[in-house]
């Protein structure tokens, strides 16, 4: 029996990336306990902040809605959307964590339609929220998700929040705030970034006992893969502990096995 | 200022300054005796036909109360702001009471799942739809409040949102960027709901203020519902405690629990179970059906549909959780 989970494992991946004196905009969910549990761990003064508009609480508990009073329970300000994403415009917000039902090479993701046509969708699906916003406006945006090739496709059905756009300077020249864009992809086995000039999806570690070529059977389209591919490090028990703990006590997010 | 890109979504609502102007000069500057039942206010102030914007976040301070209401009055043909639009958006597709809808978030209710009553109303076609992003409606909204025809903004650019939006993109008089434009949105009526009101519609609620201040400057009319009513020399006493200024508001709804099955901030956490029992009967049309008719058209009034659900000993439940006192409990 395995000492851990893939959902433990990526929170705790995804919480290594979150250094100290950092702002996170997160929504629920894995990210919430990514962001907890690096405040708990190594980063004690990680910004964390919600769309609706609570900055800087100090979480009791993970909350079930971004606007819930969870989500500015002791908080430096319960403010309001346009105080959050007013921050994130000005370049105060340095990570978000976003997610959505297709990915594709440059990291553009879909959470509009499943379909081919837009008035005629196989599946309607919220559409932006704040994750267009997040995903324009903050330094960094990553991504955690379970590798499977329904999620990683060729072409995303819908562009909701951009990626890297087409690729190399296309980003650039979109008239988004400049050097904002796709981090890193976070998934149940591996970690992979965007390689520099073209912003395609290159493979960096591979979870333990996994190769390149399952990521690669696990993704509709072809991933680069970087020079020295490393192998992804497991939750530490100290991770482990903390998460269990005090983070998702009641296991609402990393489940029971 | 040149136009490089405009998105290929429909305007649903006229963005002209002096129009919003010269309705707003008609409206009244008296302190007035604003309070009525809710089902008064619905009647009054919002029309089939109306553009309607919804404060709160979804299931968070939202005017669900008024939601049941409009549902009860068979309104139609409604333009709707799909800001943040969870729980309260998925009690008005049970009476398609809305046409076209500016889109932000709908259908879903965050992690709780996507309800299928809304999806399948807004998948059948029948629903006009123009795509936008939840900071992006709060900004119109703040257009209008500034009264400006349009805001620039620097996200959406690149994408299908933008391409299914009404926005345009321009190259920037000052810097030569690449620059968003979104128009300014003035909603016939918005729907607020508020810890505290005074009868004149002086308003005051705690936590986040999400987007309704902006909305509430934004709306031709605003309806408030409120869980108490308070005195105006309350108002008086602590004048930087309020956030709606009594003008721009039409109506006083004094509502208790009005934002359930919500979570209303220190007063009572969201209603769970009924909400995924809610999700779980759209699962099938003739256990909806009943399931509608027992929570809405048979329900004369909110407390009705409160008491249908557990009453008083569940509203003390949600209140524990709120506060979450279970915290308390000495180790």
């Amino acid at each position: 029996m395995n000492k851990y989970n893939s959902m433990e494992l990526m929170i705790a991946v995804a919480s290594r990336e979150l250094e100290d004196g950092a702002s996170v905009a997160v929504g629920t969910g894995a990210p919430c306990a990514a962001a907890m549990l690096a405040q708990k761990l190594h980063a004690p003064s990680l910004l964390i902040l919600f769309e609706a508009g609570g900055i800087d609480p100090n979480l009791p508990e993970m909350p079930i809605s971004v606007g819930d009073s969870r989500s500015f329970y002791q908080a430096s300000m319960a403010g309001s959307m346009n105080d959050i994403m007013s921050a994130c415009a000005r370049g105060f917000v340095d990570y978000t964590f976003l997610g959505g039902a297709q990915i594709d090479m440059y990291g553009n993701l879909n959470s509009t339609i499943i379909g081919d046509n837009y008035s005629t969708p196989k599946v309607r699906l919220p559409g932006s929220g704040g994750a267009n916003d997040f995903g324009s406006l903050c330094w960094r945006m990553m991504v955690m998700t379970n590798q499977d090739v329904r999620r990683f496709v060729q072409k995303v059905d819908f562009i909701t929040t951009p990626g890297w756009l087409e690729g190399g300077d296309s980003r650039k020249n979109s008239g988004l705030p400049l050097d904002t864009g796709p981090y890193k992809i976070v998934t149940d086995m591996g970690v992979l970034d965007f390689e520099p000039d073209s912003k395609r999806m290159r493979v960096i570690s591979v979870n333990p006992g996994l190769s390149f070529t399952d990521i690669q059977n696990n993704c509709g389209f072809e991933l680069l893969c970087a020079k020295n591919i490393g192998e992804t490090k497991p939750p530490t028990d100290r991770e482990l502990e903390i998460l269990r703990n005090e983070v998702d006590p009641y296991r609402y997010v990393i489940g029971r096995n | 200022m040149k136009t490089l890109l405009e998105g290929q979504g429909q305007l649903f609502s006229n963005p002209d300054p002096d129009d919003a102007r010269a309705y707003f000069r008609t409206k009244s500057r008296r302190l007035e005796n604003k309070e009525m039942d809710l089902s008064a206010a619905i009647e009054k102030h919002l029309h089939d036909g109306d553009y309607l914007g919804i404060g709160g976040f979804g299931a968070n301070r939202s005017p669900l109360a008024a939601c049941h209401e409009i549902v009860r009055q068979r309104r139609q043909n409604l333009g709707l702001a799909g800001h943040t639009a969870t729980h309260d958006m998925q009690i008005l597709s049970v009476g398609e009471v809305y046409d076209r809808v500016d889109v932000a978030y709908i259908v879903g209710l965050e992690a709780r799942g996507l309800s299928k009553c809304s999806r399948k109303y807004i998948e059948s076609g029948k629903v006009k739809l123009t795509e936008w992003t939840n900071q992006l409606l709060a900004t119109r909204f703040q257009a209008a409040a500034l009264n400006v025809p349009f805001m620039p903004a620097r996200g959406m650019m690149g994408t299908d949102t933008f391409r299914y939006s009404a926005a345009k993109i321009v190259e920037c008089p000052y810097t030569g960027k690449k620059t968003l434009l979104v128009p300014a949105l003035y909603p016939d009526v918005s729907i607020i709901h508020v810890h505290e009101a005074d009868i004149y519609g002086n308003c005051r609620f705690t936590g986040i203020t999400v987007a309704d201040l902006e909305l509430a400057a934004a709306s031709k009319r605003v309806i408030i519902t409120t869980e108490k009513l308070i005195s105006n020399s309350e108002i008086r006493s602590n004048p930087h405690l309020t956030r709606i200024p009594y003008f721009l508001v039409d109506a006083v709804c004094h509502v208790p629990f009005g934002g359930y099955p919500g979570t209303m901030p220190g007063e009572y956490f969201s209603d769970e179970e009924h909400l995924k029992e809610w999700l779980t009967a759209e699962n099938n049309p003739d256990t909806f059906k009943d399931f509608v008719n027992k929570n809405i058209y048979e329900c004369k009034t909110h407390q009705d549909y409160i008491n249908r659900n557990g009453g008083i000993e569940k509203m003390k439940h949600l209140r524990k959780q709120e506060l979450m006192l279970h915290r308390e409990v000495t180790p």
